[in-house]
């Protein structure tokens, strides 16, 4: 009843109203969906915060924070005040450099991982959904990566591996293609059987080329929203992964790391402990917010409630 | 006739839409006889189910609401009544049946359970005897096995049993007036015909009041005995349904009677009636039926038409229902 | 409302699921064994450690059947298996299922707390939030719940360590007193570790609740609850919440699976001597026995507990079970 009530049952003759304009161009969709975006609050505050943390990362050595290996003994423990804006560690060292360089490691990691997640899961996905002899096999071993529990699975992982970012990066990555492939394989086994796909089977289209021009094109929305939280998902694994010591060694630290480093003086210095922790907090908070507004606006199907 | 069961005076229930508030029931009026049997019919968004909402206070608020009006029960004024008070009423006082029978029923809970919640919770019930009086009610909708069937969950009942344990759910707490939403509209045509004998069945042996909703004039015909025609949320005609269907005044009555396909005429082609509704959000200061009409003078795009005794206890909202002229169809 | 279901239906699906099982937990434990292959170089020189002798890497080496070839590696890991023999820790000295079993208690009853606070903070902030839709309630709760969510458990148990014990001194920084000796010392031991184990969930529930409540809500069933003259209470509380816990069901086994990771670094941040901070332990000196038999005995524990939520599944929504349905 809210909004436009049109009744058909009776129309005819010459004299009826058309609705104008029934097709949309495609280059117009992309555009209203990004403004559509743009109005969405939660993805602006986000994307806000999200790009706030990028930038910081990505312009660390140019923000004059300081060195963030610079030992400054008599320094030591200093709480946060207007000369050290995060205080300062057992070292000396400035919890604000630490942290913003931290940045840069942590959000790496995360974009590695979701770099692999968006190659093999798509990959592994749409083989799946697509070829229905490989998917039986690929969806058993997706169940049993799935059936152990995320981060323990990273950790086992990651130990086996040894320390090393780029073991953190495989560890992650591992458990959470399998679900990125899950959502692509749905998407997959939907778009799969629209008639233009068939159509272009019977006009002859090899498969690689169904599955890259018409496929996977109509299959990216789930996967974006995906691909947003595997990297929340991401920044907080490596955060563990790093407090447990199975990440790289801390030269140059992530805030997992850091926040292990902090754990000993939670005493003496609490913001140690708080600082990073606080940054992966607020980084999450972007991406989960980003993606939240991913959803609504790119697949409302995903999302249950209605406003 | 004594005092109306039910007594509606410009009602006006609005919507907010992205657009703004707008009035889906526009200063409708009516009234309702102790067990008559009053049939309210229009096309799709006229506004009809909204009516038979907001007489319960059904409507989803938001975006919905009742924003003027009286609707009178036996004399007792029940629009902004408190919300306790409207669950007495309902119930025991005004049963309801709505559209959808797939949709209606819980479907997690037992059917027979969810007739006995109703009677338990507006009397003081031993469990036992709510299940006997469930029973019978079952029996009296025409479910054959109704011991049996009392346990079954609705998914394992088809469409026309669905109803009929939502026409027992409806007539529980024996209520005076029944509003029934389109009751059969969901259901195959023979389903169709079955339940309304049964709705009359049991209109003619309680002598409840009933309030029939439906697009088909057929219903109508058969079951009514006054009938409102709606059009874009506002009363177009009304009156018993002898007169109106022999002598509409109203050119939209005119062109919905037109349009029914006949068994007795030949008919190369069906009549229609040229135009769409308008939309909810189209305000229009005259008779909102006038961009369609053939009858259409410049009084009607100005001032909205009130409406008018033509004779013998009906009514019609139109400048020209006199005119010899046919209104409406092509 | 009686919704009595046949208990022997029940436990027929309940042993047809188990069977279904097999297969994957055949792949599992095979992905579990798998785990030390994949340590790159000798995992005997790696677990000696930096000192050790080649003698000593030796010993480790035959101790864990790393010089057999490898079918009859696999072929005496599951021979050991169907034993109930999940091999032997190293660095514990003893055998990697009795150690489990020693700690799996504490983890339990930590996991039992926390799920009890999960459902009912969770459900009560969706219920709330969905019923105020799109007030400042709403916007609140679900803030809240986000926050939840993007928070590491690790980092905040270590924040409400800060402010409630050394800070506040309401509650101890660590040390575990067993529920069965001292109840309410438990309960003040571990209050902490559960709300930081919590809190991740409860913001999952509590998007998951609110989503189904209004998805509920909209259903013309709640329409007729209310024709029908039923007490708000009645509607909401019975008519919405049954249907409201199917989807929520589907979700208890996901919170299960965040549970049994979260505990991991939760119980060594808290020093709670639960399965969690064996495994974490076991991780850190590379005690690869230990770390294989644990994730196999964590992924099979939670495919049981998947099983178990499928058969409560097909109670909360009697149109899945067997024989219903037009």
């Amino acid at each position: 009843m809210p909004g436009s009530i049109r009744g058909c049952a009776w129309v005819g003759g010459t004299d009826v109203a058309r609705p104008s304009g029934i097709g949309v161009v495609r280059r117009s969709l992309a555009l209203g969906t990004f403004r559509r975006l743009l109005r969405h609050r939660a993805f602006v505050i986000g994307a806000v915060l999200l790009g706030a943390m990028v930038l910081m990362a990505l312009l660390a050595p140019w923000l004059g924070t300081g060195d963030p290996n610079k030992m400054a003994v008599r320094m030591r423990f200093q709480p946060p005040s207007m000369d050290h804006l995060l205080g300062t560690d057992n070292l000396g060292r400035s919890m604000l450099s630490r942290v913003v360089f931290g940045a840069q490691l942590s959000l790496m990691i995360g974009l590695w991982v979701v770099l692999l997640n968006a190659v093999f899961g798509v990959l592994l996905g749409a083989l799946a959904g697509y070829f229905s002899r490989l998917d039986g096999p690929l969806m058993r071993l997706a169940d049993a990566l799935m059936a152990f529990p995320s981060v323990l699975l990273a950790i086992g992982i990651a130990a086996a591996l040894g320390p090393s970012t780029s073991t953190v990066v495989i560890a992650l990555a591992v458990v959470y293609i399998p679900r990125t492939a899950r959502i692509l394989r749905a998407s997959v086994l939907v778009v799969r059987e629209l008639d233009y796909v068939q159509s272009a089977r019977v006009a002859g289209a090899s498969h690689w080329h169904i599955l890259f021009r018409h496929i996977l094109p109509n299959s990216m929305s789930p996967l974006i929203v995906q691909l947003s939280f595997v990297f929340a998902y991401a920044v907080l694994s490596e955060a563990v992964l790093g407090f447990l010591g199975l990440g790289a060694p801390p030269t140059q630290p992530s805030w997992g790391i850091l926040i292990a480093e902090g754990r000993g003086y939670i005493r003496e210095a609490w913001w140690l402990t708080f600082m990073p922790g606080a940054a992966i907090a607020v980084t999450v908070l972007g991406v989960n917010l980003l993606g939240d507004g991913l959803r609504d606006v790119l697949d409302p199907r995903l999302k249950i409630e209605q406003g | 006739m004594g005092d109306p069961i039910l007594r509606v005076r410009g009602l006006t229930s609005t919507f907010r839409t992205d657009a703004g508030v707008f009035p889906a029931v526009d200063d409708v009026s009516f009234d309702v006889a102790p067990g008559e049997v009053l049939g309210i019919v229009g096309e799709s968004g006229s506004g009809k189910s909204v009516t038979a909402l907001s007489i319960l206070g059904l409507l989803p608020d938001p975006p919905g609401r009742v924003a003027s009006g009286s609707i009178r029960f036996e004399g007792r004024e029940i629009v902004g009544l408190p919300r306790k008070a409207l669950q007495a009423l309902r119930g025991p006082s005004i049963g309801m049946v709505f559209q959808e029978p797939m949709t209606s029923l819980n479907p997690v809970f037992r059917v027979g359970d969810q007739i006995m919640e109703t009677i338990r919770a507006h009397e003081a019930i031993s469990k036992a005897d709510a299940r006997k009086r469930a029973i019978s009610l079952m029996d009296r909708v025409g479910i054959a096995a109704p011991e049996r069937r009392l346990d079954d969950f609705p998914h394992q009942l088809s469409g026309g049993m669905r109803q009929r344990v939502m026409i027992a759910i409806a007539l529980a707490c024996s209520p005076r007036l029944l509003l029934a939403d389109e009751p059969t509209t969901a259901l195959d045509v023979t389903i169709q015909a079955q339940l309304l004998d049964l709705l009359r069945d049991i209109q003619r042996d309680t002598g409840m009041a009933v309030v029939i909703i439906t697009h088909n004039m057929g219903v109508i015909a058969e079951f009514a005995d006054r009938v409102l025609v709606m059009y874009a949320g506002r009363v177009a005609e009304q009156g018993a349904v002898d007169t109106v269907f022999t002598h509409p005044r109203h050119p939209y009555t005119v062109g919905l009677l037109r349009s029914t396909p006949r068994l007795d005429r030949d008919e190369a082609r069906l009549t229609t009636i040229p135009g769409v509704l308008p939309q909810l959000s189209d305000t229009m200061p005259g008779c909102r039926f006038a961009p369609r009409c053939a009858r259409r003078t410049d009084v009607c795009v100005l001032s909205k038409p009130p409406l008018l005794d033509v004779g013998a206890g009906q009514q019609a909202a139109c400048f020209h229902w006199d005119a010899q002229q046919p209104g409406g169809a092509s | 409302m009686r919704q009595g279901v046949g208990l022997p239906a029940m436990m027929a699906y309940f042993i047809k699921r188990l069977v279904q099982c097999i297969p994957l937990l055949l792949l599992v434990s095979l992905l579990s064994f798998g785990l030390i292959k994949l340590v790159p170089g000798d995992p005997a020189v790696v677990m000696g450690g930096t000192n050790a002798t080649a003698a000593e890497i030796a010993v480790i080496r035959s101790n864990l059947g790393l010089d057999r070839p490898l079918h009859v590696q696999i072929l005496s890991f599951y021979g050991n298996l169907a034993q109930g023999d999940l091999g032997r820790s190293l660095m514990l000295g003893q055998p990697v299922k009795d150690a489990i079993l020693e700690r799996l208690p504490a983890t339990a009853w930590m996991a039992l707390y926390s799920m009890v606070l999960t459902l009912l903070v969770g459900l009560a902030i969706g219920v709330l939030a969905a019923l105020y839709h799109n007030t400042w309630i709403d916007q609140g709760a679900m803030t809240v719940a986000l926050l939840g969510v993007s928070v590491p458990n690790f980092w905040l148990g270590l924040v409400l360590i800060l402010v409630f014990s050394v800070h506040l001194g309401w509650l101890p920084t660590g040390g575990y007193v067993e529920p069965s000796t001292d109840l309410l010392g438990w309960l003040r031991s571990a209050t902490l570790p559960a709300v930081s184990l919590a809190l991740l969930q409860i913001g999952l529930l509590a998007r998951i609740t609110r989503s189904a409540m209004l998805e509920v809500l909209r259903q013309d069933y709640i329409r007729t609850a209310r024709a029908k003259g039923l007490s708000e209470l009645a509607v909401i509380g019975k008519h919405a919440m049954a249907n409201v816990a199917i989807p929520v069901v589907t979700v208890v086994g996901l919170i299960f699976s965040v549970l049994l990771s979260g505990s991991i670094i939760v119980e060594t941040v808290f020093s709670v001597p639960g399965m969690g901070a064996l495994l974490g332990n076991a991780i850190l000196r590379r005690d690869y026995p230990m770390i294989q038999g644990g994730l196999l005995f964590v992924a099979t524990a939670l495919m049981l507990l998947n099983i178990l939520v499928d058969v409560a599944y097909a109670w909360f929504d009697p149109r899945v079970r067997v024989g219903g349905g037009h």
